[in-house]
């Protein structure tokens, strides 16, 4: 038995870890009859990974099948992370077509948790680039899912909770550079930031970042960054003879945990001015190599470990476009009255809705971290309501602690997951901590 | 690196990350194990991501009188090789069954020494190769915990260091690698320290870097100097009380 918790650390749960290599041994562990989950890299946030009874690693079957080089179509196996995908296919030209803020997810987690971008808006989620999925469902059988069948809209943000995910054929994007085109805009408002995302709703990616510690009129001041993918004619001449060369950074490790003291109120709240001040500094277009602009937490490994040992949450919730507005400036009003500033709030426009059970929804969406404590966790129930009031719906791959009414609530979709589980005989043996708590 | 590299035991986790590490390097590969069938994954990753050839080869480790025809059947006697074949078993079933024990035994020190001395003769008259042998911290002293396998990888580590004695000069070289605990099938479900601790990734990049830089043994985690240079130094009087 080991002690695991998803990346934020909160409330570990007792489980039985066990490595998968191959089909066989996926088959096997489900043959046991006991309540299991798959896991992938573990970046989620809360206890959808884990399981109160056998967690599989699927970490072990991280096996690349084949590659057409000339559409950029990969079959890989689920362990498979996106690192490996851009390490292998990158320097030929091919990128993620969606890709989350980190490159450490596996393709499993990726498709799980039908994950998203800074191009949700235009390109859809990670889903909208997976032709198949093969997954091992309750009575040990594989079935090739392909894109549009039922099976394939229940497993792309399923969260696991469909069957184990084993192989997969994505489409990559071609690229000419390693290197984006950023665009830097700092606005003074919350409407001002919003009113900026709806002007540029074309640019491929886009991705606001709020101050949400100041309050009144400047309350969601915010640094929009778009980007683009660069072409070669963007590059400076001596770029253009290596445009796939990346600059070398080091790899930072918090090697222990930091006391929960170091991210206090007053950090935080340097912090949110300082970052803002920064970008304010150098507005405008700018070149940054794609690690910089899609993965700037992944130069420091392990940060989790800077919110101390009772870890710390996400709260990521997407509210429709028409109630975006008020529903936002409702949300950063609370956290702003509580003085619990969050260190990174990411706000993202969404395009439209797909899937049986992916989180986008047509409108805004805003993630916030917040150390674990009475005191946070007091100020995400206010978010819940807040969010509820709004039409909005919650991120589970973020989620570690919501309340099982609370997702019955946003989700009208719970019904028909749930009789899905129970027909195709999922429900009592696909489960993890999370699926426990919400009763999905 | 010129020339093809060749996996013995191809199917363990130490033995895929061994792969990887040279196939990232642009050499050819060539995978061989009891069941080769199932290495049919492992060649299609090594080709989709490294773009090199692999090739798929059946050996059993304990086979003795095979191994000749095995390592003439190669389509390419290699530049490398690296034996990752090994069973550890448990101690307590390995000494109340003898059957067991030997099979122990011969698959970590007969079945090993034999493939690796086909390949040494060869590599002998060619003039040019590096033979990896992985052996194990298990064979420097003998525990009541493992003592078996431990005794096993004993000779194996002793059988490396002639071999190495005998070539030199001869332009082969032998590495012996002993990674300590590695997170691999073999130590699942093992509460081991975690800086003590290695990932296959890091047992495939120290071998890569060992036969790179010609060097001839290896820990993998450098502490593993340290620990095994202390249980060594107690005396056997105090060792025998102890269980460690
Ligand atoms: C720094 C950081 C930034 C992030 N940014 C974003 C972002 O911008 N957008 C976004 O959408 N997400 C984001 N995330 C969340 C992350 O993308 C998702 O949680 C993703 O699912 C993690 O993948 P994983 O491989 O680590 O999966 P895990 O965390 O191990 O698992 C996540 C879910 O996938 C399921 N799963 C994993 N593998 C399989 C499989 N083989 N078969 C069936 N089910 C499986 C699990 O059961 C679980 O429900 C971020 C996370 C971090 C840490």
């Amino acid at each position: 038995m080991t002690r695991l918790a998803g990346w934020g650390r909160f409330r570990p749960v007792e489980t039985r870890l066990a490595r998968m290599r191959d089909d066989g041994d996926v088959a096997a562990a489900l043959a046991g009859g006991t309540a299991l989950i798959a896991r992938g890299n573990g970046r989620a946030y809360g206890d959808s990974a884990v399981s109160p009874g056998l967690t599989l690693d699927m970490r072990g079957m991280d096996r690349m099948l084949s590659f057409d080089a000339d559409r950029g179509v990969l079959v890989a196996e689920a362990g498979v992370l996106l690192a490996d995908v851009i390490a292998a296919f990158f320097p030929q030209g091919w990128f993620p077509a969606v890709t989350p803020g980190t490159k450490f997810v596996s393709l499993g987690g990726a498709i799980a948790a039908d994950v998203h971008g800074k191009n949700h808006h235009v390109d859809g989620g990670f889903g909208a680039f997976v032709d198949w999925v093969e997954v091992m469902g309750a009575d040990g059988r594989i079935a090739r899912a392909e894109a549009g069948s039922e099976l394939f809209d229940w497993t792309l943000g399923g969260m696991g909770l469909t069957g184990v995910i084993l192989r997969a054929q994505i489409r990559l994007r071609p690229v000419e550079t390693g290197w984006i085109v950023q665009d830097m805009r700092a606005t003074q408002t919350l409407a001002a930031t919003i009113d900026m995302m709806e002007a540029t709703n074309d640019a491929p990616y886009s991705v606001a970042w709020l101050d949400c510690v100041t309050t009144g009129v400047m309350m969601g001041r915010g640094l929009a960054m778009l980007g683009r993918h660069a072409g070669l004619e963007d590059l400076p001449r001596e770029k253009r003879r290596k445009p796939f060369a990346t600059p070398q950074k080091p790899v930072l490790r918090l090697p222990v945990d930091l006391p929960a003291a170091a991210l206090n109120g007053v950090t935080r709240r340097v912090f949110n001015a300082a970052y803002y001040w920064n970008g304010r500094r150098k507005p405008g277009p700018r070149l940054v190599d794609w690690d910089s602009y899609f993965y700037p937490l992944d130069a420091i490994l392990d940060w989790n470990r800077g919110y101390g040992r009772a870890g710390f949450l996400q709260f990521q919730c997407a509210l429709p476009q028409e109630a975006a507005r008020p529903g936002m400036a409702a949300l950063l009003e609370a956290i702003a009255a509580s003085g619990e500033a969050s260190v990174l709030s990411v706000l993202k426009r969404f395009g439209a809705e797909r899937g049986r059970f992916s989180f986008p929804m047509a409108g805004y969406t805003l993630a916030l971290d917040f150390p674990a404590n009475d005191r946070s966790l007091k100020l995400m129930e206010r978010l819940d309501a807040i969010t509820l009031d709004h039409g909005g719906r919650f991120y589970l791959a973020k989620d570690a602690r919501m309340p099982r009414a609370v997702m019955e609530a946003a989700d009208g979709r719970v019904a028909a997951f749930r009789a899905m589980r129970a027909q195709s005989g999922a429900k009592g043996l696909f489960v993890s901590a999370q699926s426990e708590r919400l009763g999905l | 690196m010129k020339g093809p590299v060749l996996i013995l035991g191809a199917g363990s986790d130490i033995a895929r990350a061994c792969a990887r590490a040279f196939a990232a390097r642009g050499c050819a590969i060539q995978l061989a194990a009891r069941d080769p069938g199932r290495l049919e994954a492992d060649r299609a990753d090594l080709e989709t991501r490294y773009g090199v050839t692999v090739s798929l080869h059946e050996v059993d480790a304990l086979e003795v009188e095979a191994h000749e025809s095995f390592v003439a059947g190669l389509p390419e006697l290699p530049m490398v090789a690296i034996c990752a074949v090994g069973l550890m078993g448990e101690q307590d079933e390995n000494a109340a069954d003898m059957t067991r024990a030997a099979l122990v035994m011969r698959s970590n020190f007969e079945g090993p020494a034999s493939l690796l001395g086909v390949l040494a003769n060869r590599m002998e008259a060619r003039g040019a190769g590096t033979l990896v042998g992985i052996s194990s911290v298990a064979g420097e002293r003998g525990r009541a915990s493992n003592y078996i396998y431990g005794s096993a990888k004993a000779g194996f580590t002793a059988y490396l260091s002639g071999l190495r004695n005998r070539l030199a000069g001869r332009g082969v070289h032998v590495v012996t690698v002993l990674p300590g605990f590695v997170a691999t099938k073999m130590t699942e479900g093992m509460d081991l320290p975690k800086p003590l601790l290695a990932q296959p990734d890091e047992v495939g990049r120290a071998i890569l870097g060992a036969v790179e830089k010609g060097r001839d043994v290896i820990h993998v985690r450098r502490i593993w100097r340290l620990v095994m240079a202390v249980i060594k130094a107690i005396p056997e009087a105090i060792f025998k009380k102890t269980s460690i």
